[in-house]
C-alpha cells in the first residue's frame, strides 16, 4: 500500500519534505516512521491523516502521515 | 480622593488622551500609585497616551481588562524575556516573572534582557526591573524559583493565564500539569534552531502532556541551539494568545498545534 510521509521542521534535513512510500499491507505506523528513516526517538509528535496517532496505528492504503520531532527550547 | 483624581484626569486629557506627564501629577497629588492612577483613568474612560497606538486594537474596555489581569511568564529567558516586554507593553496589569537563573554569556545572543551589565544578574530581578522601567503602572513581580507542580498553587495564586518561557521539555509537562490541576489556561510554546511550535491548553485540557508524551530528555534544540528569530517569533504568538484570552477575543490555538519553519518559511497547523 501507498503512504505519503510528511516531514517537519529538523527531520528534513538529509531526508526529504514529503513522499510516498510503499509499505506492506497492515503496516503500522511504526513502520512508517522507520521507511522514512526516523528512529523512534526522533518522532516526537505524529499524525495521521491530521489525527494525533500511537506508533501502533495500522495504516491503510493513501493515508498521510506527519512526522515532528521533539522542540523544547526557550 | 477618588472624586479629585477623576477629575483632575479629565481635565488633564487631551483628546480622550492621559499624558504620562499628568499621571505623575496626580500620583503626587493625590498620592496615589502608577497602578491606581491609570485604573481610575480607564475607568473613568481615559486612555493613557501610552496606550494611544492599542486603541483601534485593545480599545478602553480591552485595556481595562488587560490592567486587572494577572499573568504568570514562566522562565525568564529566550522566550520569556520576549514575553515579560510584549506583555508590560500591551498592558497587562501584573505580571509574575518566575525564573531560578541568573545570565550567563550563552544568554547573550537571543535572551533579551541579557546584555553584558546584566551577566551574573538574576533573570527574574531583571525581568521585573525592565517591566516598571517600561511601565510603572504594571505590578512586576520576581519569583527566584523553578515554576513547578509543588509551588505552582503559591505562584499562580490569582493567575488568569500562564505563558510559557521554560526551555525544557520535562517542566513544561510539568507546569501544564500544574495549570490543568488548578484551571488555569498554559500558553505553551517552544523553539529550536529555524522552528518553533505553539499552542493554547485550555483548563480542562491536557494539551501540553498529550503533545510530548512520556519522552525524557531534552528535544533537537540541544542539537541545533537557539537563534534569536525563533523565540521572537514565538514569545510574540504567546503574548497575541495571551491577549487574545485575556480579552475573549479571536480564535485562540486552543486544540491546534501551530508549527512554524522559518527555514523553508512555512507554517504547519494540526488539530491536538
Amino acid at each position: 500500500m501507498k503512504v505519503t510521509i510528511k516531514l517537519f521542521a529538523s527531520l528534513r534535513a538529509g531526508r526529504f519534505d514529503s513522499e510516498q512510500r510503499e509499505l506492506p499491507a497492515g503496516s503500522d505506523l511504526a513502520a512508517a516512521i522507520t521507511a522514512a528513516g526516523v528512529e523512534a526517538r526522533e518522532a516526537a509528535v505524529v499524525f495521521v491523516n491530521s489525527r494525533h496517532a500511537e506508533p501502533a496505528r495500522p495504516l491503510a492504503e493513501g493515508d498521510v502521515v506527519a512526522i515532528f520531532p521533539p522542540v523544547g527550547g526557550g | 480622593m477618588g472624586a479629585g483624581l477623576a477629575e483632575f484626569l479629565a481635565a488633564s486629557a487631551r483628546g480622550g488622551l492621559l499624558p504620562w506627564q499628568a499621571e505623575q501629577e496626580a500620583a503626587a497629588r493625590y498620592g496615589a500609585g502608577a497602578r491606581e492612577v491609570e485604573a481610575a483613568a480607564l475607568g473613568s474612560g481615559l486612555m493613557p497616551s501610552r496606550y494611544a497606538r492599542n486603541a483601534g486594537t485593545i480599545g478602553l474596555a480591552g485595556q481595562a481588562r488587560l490592567h486587572a489581569a494577572t499573568v504568570v511568564v514562566a522562565g525568564c529567558g529566550g522566550l520569556g524575556g520576549y514575553l515579560v516586554e510584549l506583555l508590560a507593553r500591551l498592558g497587562v496589569g501584573a505580571i509574575v516573572a518566575v525564573d531560578p537563573d541568573s545570565f550567563e554569556e550563552s544568554n547573550l545572543n537571543r535572551q533579551l534582557l541579557a546584555t553584558v551589565s546584566s551577566l551574573g544578574l538574576p533573570k527574574a530581578e531583571a525581568a521585573a526591573r525592565r517591566i516598571r522601567e517600561i511601565n510603572p503602572a504594571v505590578i512586576a513581580r520576581p519569583v527566584r524559583a523553578i515554576l513547578d507542580s509543588r509551588n505552582a498553587p503559591a505562584i499562580l495564586e490569582g493567575a488568569d493565564a500562564v505563558a510559557d518561557g521554560l526551555d525544557r521539555i520535562e517542566s513544561r509537562r510539568d507546569v501544564a500539569s500544574a495549570c490543568a490541576a488548578l484551571g488555569v489556561p498554559f500558553v505553551h510554546a517552544a523553539v529550536a534552531g529555524w522552528y518553533a511550535q505553539a499552542t493554547v491548553q485550555a483548563p480542562g485540557s491536557r494539551a501540553v502532556e498529550e503533545l510530548y508524551g512520556p519522552r525524557e530528555g531534552a528535544g533537537v534544540e540541544s542539537d541545533l541551539g537557539n537563534p534569536a528569530f525563533a523565540p521572537a517569533l514565538a514569545a510574540a504568538i504567546e503574548a497575541a494568545e495571551t491577549c487574545k484570552l485575556l480579552l475573549g477575543l479571536g480564535r485562540g490555538l486552543a486544540g491546534r498545534l501551530l508549527s512554524v519553519d522559518l527555514l523553508a518559511m512555512e507554517s504547519a497547523e494540526f488539530p491536538l
